[in-house]
């Protein structure tokens, strides 16, 4: 194949120049209107920026920021916003949910890469693919109707006769709460993990596994001497990706998680969640000050969404050229 | 036969390889239970209510009977085709840029920005477009959350663009340039027309996702009781609308609830089935 900076320069040979001109006019504006679209969405991101800044900045001139995240009082009435709660419960929810469903998402695409036949794989891929398109808000309404009942009625009770002893399981079981919230997060960040790991186990040269299968290791061995260690950052990118989708979660959560903005040590508690908030008061927000904070705590997700999506890509990037970039 | 001591540490090897095994097996099936659980519930939840006016009529208050989702179901497509005006030729542009000119390090920043963009929660691209149309507007309008599910489309739409333009075979510009055919025509005219299936694939995932947005239209497009085609008013959501039911207190209104869900996820399920169907297509065709 002739390599395409070749063909250019054949182009450039002299020719009646009329042509030549109308060419090059042509060649130029959808030069120039590429750029502009690669243009745009470098804006987009500079837009969205100062969108975010500008709603939120009334807010930081009021309140310092350390005591605006520090602070544990959420009361809009008395234009007192601390941001801690939140916080707080955005981090065990998705705690959970990272505790729940990396062992699940991690087996699952080592036993569809490694162990079972390679025709079982799109008979899984399917389904989650299916999963990941559920609308958020159906999650949520399984949540309260089917998740919620479960708990309070079985797996909440259980927990506390069992594993009370931990001031993680005490408490009445409502259902409502933060071990809700995790659970259906866990569900959601699933396909999202499993999905970027399959493609990063499938980047794995086909040797390493030859090698230690060769050196008379059991598939299980070959995963865990050969596969793993070269998959690892690819896979704690893919982790990362199912945390940031996980902390910015909105409806699922505030569907089920309780809504009340206090700090509990207790998993059956009722908490609250950064997104959640936001999403239950940005409409109705009492004042312009009221309004700020809230764009606040959504500056403050951005800011940690973006760190982890940026660490995750790098690594998954690392890992797997092409298609793991998509999956997600 | 080997001697005992190896033997017996062969067989604890093999023992931890089928107990990983089978691990890693129930694995699979564990993540299957909560689809089946979901699909399962929706449609039998929501199948009892499914009636014509259930489609085509406006809701009712509390403890009136009948009414539908009707406004929801067209504002839903509402707010998607507004979506699509603004978000479409960024997004496919975008990808048209990062397939051909998207090599060097400022393609590269690009890809980089696209991917990291298209994971910023969808409730903060909301607050966004509240400043940016709701605020200036002083209202809140169909337009605003058109605005927000387009910023969300268009770094996705843009790196499956990228990808399906990538997937055209060399040899086809090669042999439209070796014929004289300006680059601005190779590209428009043969690289992405051969591409047009793979991009309406990544169409239809891009609306079948922005159909299935709540948190961003809450406070953009807000609600409405009633019929809304215009960009300046408050607009009916179908997800909004779920939302309103399943919180609410009241039995008629959850079973209103899974309905519209039924509804909802009939519709997702659908635009990324044909659009899946549409992909396999494609790759058979190249390979």
């Amino acid at each position: 194949m002739l390599p395409e900076a070749e063909i250019r320069l054949g182009r450039e040979r002299p020719r009646p120049r009329r042509l030549l001109q109308r060419v090059n006019i042509g060649d130029t504006s959808f030069n120039a209107l590429l750029w502009i679209f690669a243009g745009a969405v470098l804006l987009i991101a500079g837009v969205i920026v100062f969108s975010l800044w500008a709603t939120a900045r009334p807010a930081f001139k009021a309140v310092s920021i350390p005591s605006f995240i520090a602070g544990q009082n959420w009361d809009p009435v008395q234009e007192s916003f601390g941001a801690l709660p939140f916080i707080f419960g955005t981090l065990v929810t998705s705690g959970i949910a990272l505790v729940v469903t990396v062992p699940v998402a991690v087996g699952l695409a080592i036993f569809l890469v490694e162990m079972a036949p390679s025709r079982l794989r799109p008979v899984v891929s399917f389904p989650l693919e299916l999963l990941a398109a559920i609308p958020s808000v159906v999650y949520g309404l399984w949540g309260i109707f089917v998740l919620v009942p479960w708990l309070r009625d079985s797996t909440e009770p259980l927990l506390s006769v069992t594993l009370g002893f931990l001031p993680l399981f005490r408490g009445p079981p409502l259902g409502f709460g933060y071990l809700a919230g995790g659970l259906i997060l866990s569900v959601m960040i699933l396909p999202t993990i499993a999905s970027v790991s399959i493609e990063v186990l499938k980047a794995a040269p086909e040797s390493l596994r030859e090698a230690a299968l060769a050196l008379g290791a059991t598939r299980w061995e070959a995963v865990r001497v050969a596969v793993i260690p070269y998959s690892r950052a690819g896979i704690v990118g893919a982790i990362l990706l199912g945390l940031g989708r996980a902390l910015g979660e909105t409806m699922a959560v505030t569907m089920v998680i309780g809504n009340s903005p206090e700090i509990h040590a207790s998993l059956f508690a009722p908490g609250y969640s950064l997104p959640a908030v936001i999403a239950n008061e940005f409409a109705e927000a009492t004042s312009s000050m009221h309004t700020a904070a809230l764009a606040a705590l959504a500056l403050i997700l951005f800011g940690i969404t973006l760190l982890l999506n940026s660490v995750a890509r790098l690594l998954i990037r690392a890992v797997a050229r092409g298609p793991a970039r998509v999956a997600a | 036969m080997s001697s005992a001591p190896i033997s017996k540490r062969y067989i604890a090897r093999r023992a931890v390889n089928l107990t990983m095994t089978l691990l890693c097996g129930a694995a699979v099936l564990i993540a299957l239970i909560p689809l089946i659980s979901v699909f399962w519930l929706v449609l039998s939840n929501g199948i009892a209510g499914l009636s014509w006016s259930f489609f085509t009529a406006l809701p009712t208050p509390v403890g009136e009977p009948g009414g539908g989702v009707g406004n929801g179901i067209v504002g839903t497509l509402y707010l998607v085709g507004l979506a699509c005006l603004i978000g479409l030729p960024v997004g496919i542009g975008t990808g048209l840029f990062l397939a051909e000119r998207g090599d060097g390090q400022i393609g590269n920043a690009v890809r980089f920005v696209a991917e990291v963009l298209s994971g910023v929660p969808s409730i903060v691209i909301g607050i966004v477009a509240y400043g940016l149309v709701v605020m200036p507007m002083h209202r809140f309008s169909a337009l605003a959350g058109g605005v927000a599910l387009s910023l969300l489309m268009i770094p996705t739409l843009a790196r499956t663009t990228e990808e399906m333009v990538r997937l055209v075979p060399r040899a086809l510009r090669e042999a439209a340039l070796a014929l004289g055919v300006p680059q601005w025509k190779t590209s428009l005219r043969v690289v992405l027309r051969t591409a047009l299936g793979g991009i309406v694939t990544a169409i239809l995932l891009a609306i079948s996702r922005a159909a299935g947005e709540t948190a961003p239209l809450l406070f953009t497009s807000l609600n409405n009781q009633y019929w809304n085609l215009q960009p300046d008013q408050p607009t009916a959501s179908l997800t909004v609308q779920i939302f309103n039911y399943a919180i609410s207190p009241y039995e008629d209104w959850h079973r209103k609830a899974w309905s519209a869900a039924l509804v909802l996820l009939l519709f997702v399920m659908l635009t990324n089935l044909v659009s899946r169907f549409l992909a396999r297509n494609r790759l058979q065709r190249a390979r």
